[in-house]
């Protein structure tokens, strides 16, 4: 296990009822197995006042009941179970989410073609060869963020957001990439589409299809009929 | 046969709330609930119903609404006052925090709160519960009915009112305390300079009218991020986390805000104080004070005990009869029940 980043893991006050525990100061790997290794072991023990925890890029927050429990003590034993050095092993499930890459569903695809210098086919093609990682869930229900863009395809969000990006849309931004779970306003870049649903309320036990620490590939497939489907591979 | 409110009118603004949907956090769901949990407490109340019931939150104008299929008791509690008109054209007030009974074919017209305002029914609100929530968050289609907007025609199941027709109560106001908005420093206070924190905490700010259900706009002097300090790696928010982007003018996020942030948070509002912006209006001017957890704690049980003490302020009303508003108003005994109902 590498060594944690200096100043590593710290625990920060986010008000009065929730504690942000870090364990780096950027978006890495490492630092994410720690993020995904010390939420898996504060669901694992089950700490009094604990309501429920967001595992981020580099931080976990941990929303607490603060008339249940003496908040200083949780905070030293967040922290200490912080400093007991959990990693996750990838350990999350493998995705393939079909797309449909076709011209009207990929609005912004020629852009980053022309910015990457690459052709529409060797960007489909770079983005249908990456595993992602899914690093968290926010902006909105089911929404995951993925990280591995290949850097050739970095390009910055669009200087005006869209009003209404369609659900379904797959979308760049920075080194993230992200499947839109609702039509919602959006500022990515759109480069396909799935007909995959994102996000099921129904849904007792798995309301959201991805988690973090989940890996996801995107298959191409010729329409957005044929992409419906999505495989999990169990790890 | 069960019973149900029925929407006549949606009014504006107006949404089924309870305490809110924990739990789902992770995986991008806002918390979301009442905007003052506090308030919706005392409505209930004054329902008979559990504190952690599902209402009617009301934030702009309020709605009309019918009962339907049996008696509904209901109650008001913010300032939000209306008037019940009967079956028969017989009208009647309902003051601002008290409690009557609609009888069916008899409807509920409610002005305009100041603030926000809450309608409780007997036995609560009883739409599907969603991710074990009633609340209503629509961007995902969570809660209320169907998650969306509330329409003319939707109709809101409650249980019956079982008791006397004649019931009603009146409760005092319950009034928030006054005096700076607490907050407790950052997560990253460190990512603005020693003026910008003078000035966070030394100057007035004030309430703009860009504000919805997910977060506050206020305007004041420009807040100046140490360099590169105003942006960080999303990390988790809540409602209360006060966002401060790189125009310098602080976001206070409330019950629907996401889940992650990507901009600095100077401080966060307490739990106890966060109801408190609901009920400002645009133009109203606030100060923070930055306290420990140890005050955020006293603030809470000092919460509690006001509520306990609001609790013994329930009488019953004696009932006039049904006497038009003209006359009401004559004699000048509607002052009070108009309350908060000017804009109606």
């Amino acid at each position: 296990m590498s060594a944690p980043a200096a100043g590593f893991p710290r625990l920060l006050a986010l008000g009065d009822a929730a504690f942000s525990v870090e364990f780096g100061a950027s978006i890495a790997p490492e630092t994410h197995a720690r993020v995904l290794g010390f939420a898996a072991a504060l669901a694992a023990c089950a700490m009094p006042g604990v309501i429920e925890l967001v595992p981020a890029f580099r931080s976990v927050t941990v929303h607490v009941d603060p008339d249940l429990i003496d908040p200083q003590r949780l905070a030293a034993d967040l922290l200490a179970l912080a400093q007991a050095g959990h990693e996750a092993a990838a350990s999350g499930r493998r995705w393939v989410l079909p797309v449909c890459f076709d011209d009207d569903l990929a609005p912004d695809l020629p852009d980053v073609a022309a910015h990457a210098g690459l052709s529409r086919e060797a960007v489909i093609e770079r983005l249908t060869a990456t595993e992602f990682s899914v690093y968290m869930l926010g902006f909105l229900p089911g929404f995951a963020y993925l990280g591995g863009l290949p850097v050739a395809l970095e390009m910055p969000r669009l200087a005006t957001p869209r009003t209404r990006v369609p659900a379904g849309s797959l979308a760049i931004a920075g080194r993230m990439a992200a499947v839109y779970p609702w039509d919602s306003p959006g500022g990515w870049r759109l480069v396909g589409r799935t007909g995959v649903g994102l996000f099921d309320a129904g849904s007792a036990t798995r309301p959201a299809l991805l988690a973090p620490g989940d890996r996801v590939r995107f298959r191409a497939v010729g329409s957005l009929a044929e992409a419906t489907e999505a495989v999990a591979e169990l790890p | 046969m069960s019973a149900a409110l029925e929407i006549v009118s949606a009014g504006l603004g107006v949404s089924v709330q309870d305490l809110g949907r924990p739990g789902h956090r992770s995986i991008g769901v806002p918390l979301s609930g009442a905007l003052d949990p506090l308030c919706l407490a005392a409505a209930n109340h004054l329902a008979g119903s559990p504190p952690a019931a599902a209402g009617l939150e009301v934030l702009l104008a309020g709605p009309v609404l019918r009962a339907v299929g049996g008696p509904v008791g209901v109650a008001l509690a913010g300032e939000l006052a209306g008037r019940i008109v009967g079956a028969g054209g017989e009208v009647r007030l309902l003051a601002a925090w008290s409690a009557a009974v609609l009888l069916p074919g008899d409807s509920l017209q409610l002005g305009s709160p100041r603030g926000v305002g809450y309608v409780a029914v007997s036995g609560g609100l009883l739409t599907p519960p969603m991710l074990g929530s009633r609340a209503t968050y629509a961007r995902a289609g969570l809660g209320g009915v169907g998650g969306r907007a509330l329409a003319a025609g939707d109709r809101l199941p409650c249980l019956p009112f079982v008791g006397d027709p004649q019931h009603a109560l009146q409760a005092a106001p319950l009034q928030h305390p006054d005096g700076a908005i607490r907050v407790i420093p950052g997560p990253q206070m460190d990512h603005f300079t020693p003026a910008a924190l003078a000035s966070f905490y030394g100057e007035p700010w004030t309430l703009t009218p860009a504000r919805d259900r997910m977060g506050l706009r206020l305007a004041g002097p420009r807040l100046a991020h140490v360099p590169g300090g105003a942006d960080i790696v999303s990390d988790g928010v809540t409602p209360g986390a006060i966002q401060v982007p790189a125009d310098g003018q602080p976001i206070v996020l409330l019950a629907d805000c996401q889940t992650v942030g990507g901009y600095p948070k100077i401080a966060t509002v307490i739990r106890a104080d966060l109801p408190r912006l609901a009920h400002l209006p645009p133009g109203a001017e606030i100060r923070f004070a930055a306290v420990d957890a140890t005050q955020a704690a006293e603030a809470r049980a000092a919460q509690a005990r006001l509520l306990a003490g609001w609790r013994t302020t329930l009488r019953p009303v004696a009932r006039h009869g049904d006497i038009p508003t003209e006359t009401l108003l004559a004699a000048n005994l509607a002052g009070a029940a108009l309350r908060g109902d000017e804009e109606g």
